[in-house]
């Protein structure tokens, strides 16, 4: 464990207010000096940045440790270890455990682990008593312990009048924002993938893009008619992103994220039946992929989250029908986001780590946890140094995470995460985990 | 059948023509319809007559022989002897060694049983197309005898079969070809020759 | 050719080379003792996770004519229901030592993959509403018996519930591989969502059709797969699409029909047309063993050429 005084030498510091040359000196958990050439004192532990960029910490707000209720997939620990290697200091896990969290004693617990583990892991809230979409959960006993998110994820809270009425009581939790698992589940019952050319002749049932365009603007309805905070995760189609645009446009408080496999990945690689693309919601056609790209290149999709969700092996080795959905993500979204939007042109760096670092900390509240900051002294030392040339090949095998379905099998991918500091500490150091 | 690229267990058959030359003309046309009257003869002289006798000949060029046969039997005996014809595919030994693949319909016109059935084949050669043969003939009925009529008998068997009418012994090596061309089959005038490595 | 799992893994030349090996099966089946001992030595086992007593029985049928052995598994008396994986009960089912699986499942891919899984051929019996490759392969062989070694040109009308139907996903890629044209049929809600790149032209009106087609295809409508709001009633869809009597009077005097089984008849399909002269119904279901001897035959016997 790399702990004290730590010296980040050689590096460029790229965060909110720009970038520069800077070493930064760590000292206490805080940063105690950003300039170049800081000199080296005796006791210090020197980190190489060398043609690095020094970043705030990403910060990934959806992500499935299954902790409680599904520890052979993933655990808080594990999945936040995976978490870390992949340049994130803070993420925020979703409440579909079993059980969900939608109780204080559940939430505390999970809080508490959380703040031990290898980055900060903070939960979303459920919006609804047993995800069940018909009575809200003890959403001010949840935001008391900490939690701003507030989601059913994985369902949709399908009643207009429940999700109204949570838009208006989050309304006294300053901060506190309504997320939206946008498909209508009426319109995606029996759904395995997005309905359209493949799942046709597929004969595999579908879901179609409009289960979730209908939801994103009935919710934007609600949002305005209630002044309510709403956030769409792992937005999927163009139609939904330019509802977003048009509700940002005209002020509403309205965020939305996309996954690295909704910007890259399309509903074809669903042909070879393998369950490790069948996630919710569905890898969509070419002309959605392109949608959400420029969707985050203008900046109406605020954040990339990974809705890292690790499915144990036997629960892949099924028919892609009987599989569940979800894919790892932690360990490799900067790579394929580096690599499919920095690479190509189609984003800078800095509109990436905007994407991944403190946009989405804003959304979740994690600035107020020290997450997300500029590296100026002072702050909190949650901070990762990605390497933005380094080439490397995806190996299941060699993912930290404790289930294997990535979806990037053998891709070759840019950028890694060298180091990550939380609250100070090397909990990465040169690509390997200290802890 | 025997010198098909389906046909033997062993990779006999040699389809490079260019490493291949021709080393002797066994049958012209001429020799080959002496060698045939005289086959025709010898069967109805074994059989005193041609009134039980049926020639079924095996894929792919046994059929056309065994009609030239019936051809002659006819010209001069004066019975028109039932012709089948016989695919062995199913019934080889080689099935899962090398490619196997039907030539053509198995069909004889009779009921086998308590006749004489002279199975027609060009080559004969290891034999194990000839035991396919009697496996195959065998799940048709139940003949009085079993005769084996074959324009060429090159040696080489691998199994305890001889044929009981042949139009000429050959000895070759293995490494040689006996390759059999059929106006009706091949398009070309009837000749067998053989072949060898250059 | 190691699998078969789907039509469209097949060229028209391979079908053609199935159908063929199809007649000389059929000429098996013909004989006194309708049995060779092609694949003697050989396993095939059946996996059915889904209850269809006339594919298994015609596979079975199949590979013991061919002299295969055979075992069956199906879920209601395997360890299928006690939570096994789909690639553990396959593992088990090849420590056995078997040299083709015929495999039909509920879910579409299953025996793709099967096909990943195990060094033995796999020969999809149906998945899901994906496909039923020796379904159309069989149709196809019983419509050239018909109609000369061709279906080109052919006019094919599937009616009935195309969206759910591995029937016909199958049939339209393997008819219109050998040049048959196919019409669907059927209300739109039971038309596939989305049809780009399909090479059928829709028709939601039967009796517009009926004079100009050569073969009616009636599909089993599977009320098991229907979800809600998909047709009023039974009886209306009946009352447009049911192939009665009065209907087959409107079809050219030499068209034919066709069903899968198993079959509703009343409603679905007249028992008069069923069982009437233009009907091919039984000779489907007798050509489907020649045509899985044949199919067993190329994966597992032939040594291929596909």
């Amino acid at each position: 464990m790399i702990t004290g005084t730590i010296l980040i030498r050689g590096g460029t510091v790229l965060d909110e207010t720009g970038e520069r040359r800077s070493d930064v000196l760590i000292k206490d958990g805080a940063i105690a000096e950003v300039s170049e050439g800081i000199g080296l004192q005796a006791g210090t532990q020197v980190l190489d940045a060398e043609g690095c960029i020094v970043s705030p910490g990403l910060v990934d707000i959806q992500v499935h440790f299954r902790e409680p209720g599904r520890e052979e997939s993933e655990t808080i620990e594990t999945g936040a270890r995976a978490a870390a290697l992949g340049g994130n200091t803070a993420v925020v896990a979703m409440p579909n455990t079993q059980p969900p969290l939608d109780d204080a004693k559940i939430v505390s617990s999970v809080l508490e682990q959380g703040r031990r583990a290898a980055c900060l892991v903070t939960v979303a809230g459920c919006i609804t008593k047993g995800r069940a979409g018909i009575e809200l959960a003890p959403m001010g006993e949840l935001y008391d312990l900490g939690v701003r998110m507030f989601t059913d994820d994985g369902d949709c809270v399908a009643d207009a009048n429940v999700m109204r009425r949570a838009f208006e009581y989050a309304l006294a939790l300053p901060g506190a924002v309504i997320s939206q698992h946008a498909e209508d589940p009426a319109l995606v019952a029996g759904g395995h993938m997005h309905e359209g050319a493949w799942s046709a002749r597929l004969g595999i049932p579908g879901r179609p893009g409009e289960a979730e365009s209908t939801i994103v603007a009935r919710d934007i309805a609600l949002a305005r008619l209630t002044g309510g905070r709403y956030h769409v995760l792992h937005m999927s189609t163009g139609a939904a992103t330019q509802l977003v645009r048009a509700a940002k446009a005209e002020g509403l408080r309205v965020t939305a994220e996309a996954s690295p496999q909704h910007f890259t990945l399309t509903d074809e690689k669903c042909s070879g039946f393998d369950p490790v693309f069948k996630m919710n919601p569905p890898l969509r056609p070419e002309s959605d992929v392109a949608a959400i790209v420029a969707g985050l290149a203008d900046g109406t999709i605020d954040a990339i989250a990974t809705d890292h969700a690790p499915h144990s092996p036997e629960t892949k080795e099924l028919p892609f029908e009987e599989a569940p959905p979800g894919m790892l993500g932690v360990e490799t979204a900067l790579a394929v986001a580096i690599t499919r939007l920095v690479e190509t042109g189609i984003m800078s760096l800095a509109d990436v780590l905007a994407a991944m670092s403190w946009r989405p900390a804003r959304i979740a509240g994690l600035d107020a946890h020290g997450h997300g900051l500029p590296v100026v002294a002072g702050n909190p030392a949650n901070l990762c140094v990605i390497d933005p040339l380094e080439t490397w090949v995806v190996d299941q095998q060699c993912l930290s995470s404790k289930s294997f379905n990535t979806p990037w099998e053998g891709w070759k991918l840019t950028g890694k995460a060298r180091h990550t500091i939380l609250r100070g500490e090397a909990v990465v150091a040169y690509g390997e985990a200290t802890r | 059948m025997a010198e098909s690229p389906a046909g033997e267990s062993r990779a006999y058959y040699h389809n490079h023509d260019s490493d291949y030359e021709r080393r002797a003309v066994v049958f012209s046309a001429d020799d080959l319809r002496r060698a045939q009257v005289r086959i025709a003869h010898e069967i109805v002289e074994r059989n005193h007559g041609a009134t039980d006798v049926v020639l079924v000949g095996l894929h792919d060029r046994g059929p056309e022989i065994a009609h030239r046969l019936a051809g002659a039997i006819a010209s001069f005996e004066g019975v028109q002897v039932p012709v089948g014809t016989l695919d062995v595919a199913f019934y080889r030994d080689d099935i899962g060694i090398r490619s196997v693949h039907p030539l053509g319909p198995t069909e004889v016109p009779v009921d086998v049983t308590g006749k004489i059935v002279v199975l027609i084949d060009d080559v004969l050669f290891t034999g194990r197309t000839i035991r396919a043969g009697l496996d195959a003939l065998t799940e048709l009925g139940r003949p009085q005898a079993i005769q084996l009529a074959v324009l060429i008998d090159r040696g080489h068997r691998e199994l305890p079969i001889r044929a009981d009418f042949v139009g000429k012994n050959l000895p070759t090596k293995i490494s040689e070809d006996v390759r059999v061309r059929l106006r009706e089959t091949d398009g070309s005038e009837d000749t067998i020759e053989l072949w060898g490595p250059k | 050719m190691k699998h078969l799992l789907s039509i469209s893994d097949l060229e028209r030349s391979g079908i053609e080379a199935i159908l063929d090996g199809a007649e000389h099966m059929a000429s098996v089946l013909g004989r006194e003792i309708p049995k060779v001992p092609a694949l003697r030595g050989k396993t095939v086992a059946n996996l059915f996770y889904e209850d269809s007593t006339r594919t298994r029985l015609s596979f079975e049928t199949a590979a013991k004519r061919l002299s295969a052995d055979t075992m069956t598994f199906t879920v209601a008396s395997s360890s299928v229901k006690k939570g096994e994986s789909l690639l553990d009960t396959v593992k088990t089912i090849e420590a056995m030592g078997i040299d083709a699986l015929v495999v039909r499942h509920s879910a579409a891919g299953a025996p793709h993959r099967i096909a990943g899984w195990v060094d033995a051929s796999v020969v999809n019996a149906g998945d899901g509403r994906h496909e039923h490759p020796t379904q159309a392969l069989l149709d196809a062989f019983t419509l050239r018996r018909h109609r000369g070694p061709s279906l080109d040109g052919a006019r094919i009308a599937i009616v009935g519930d195309v969206r759910n139907s591995r029937v016909a996903r199958s049939g339209i890629e393997c008819w219109t591989r050998l040049g048959a044209q196919v019409l669907v049929v059927g209300p739109p809600t039971l038309m596939p969502e989305n049809l780009d790149g399909w090479p059928v032209t829709v028709q939601s009106n039967l009796d517009d059709v009926l004079g100009e087609i050569d073969v009616a295809y009636i599909l089993r409508v599977q009320q098991e797969r229907l979800g809600p709001a998909i047709l009023p009633s039974l009886r209306e869809y009946y009352m447009r699409y049911g192939l009665t009597a009065d209907r087959a009077e409107q079809m050219k005097p030499d068209a034919l029909v066709m069903h899968p089984g198993p079959m509703i008849r009343g409603p679905e399909i007249a028992t008069e047309v069923a069982d009437g002269p233009r009907s091919l119904i039984r000779e489907q279901v007798a050509n489907g063993i020649a045509v899985r001897m044949a199919v067993l035959w190329e994966l597992i016997g032939s040594g291929g050429t596909l």
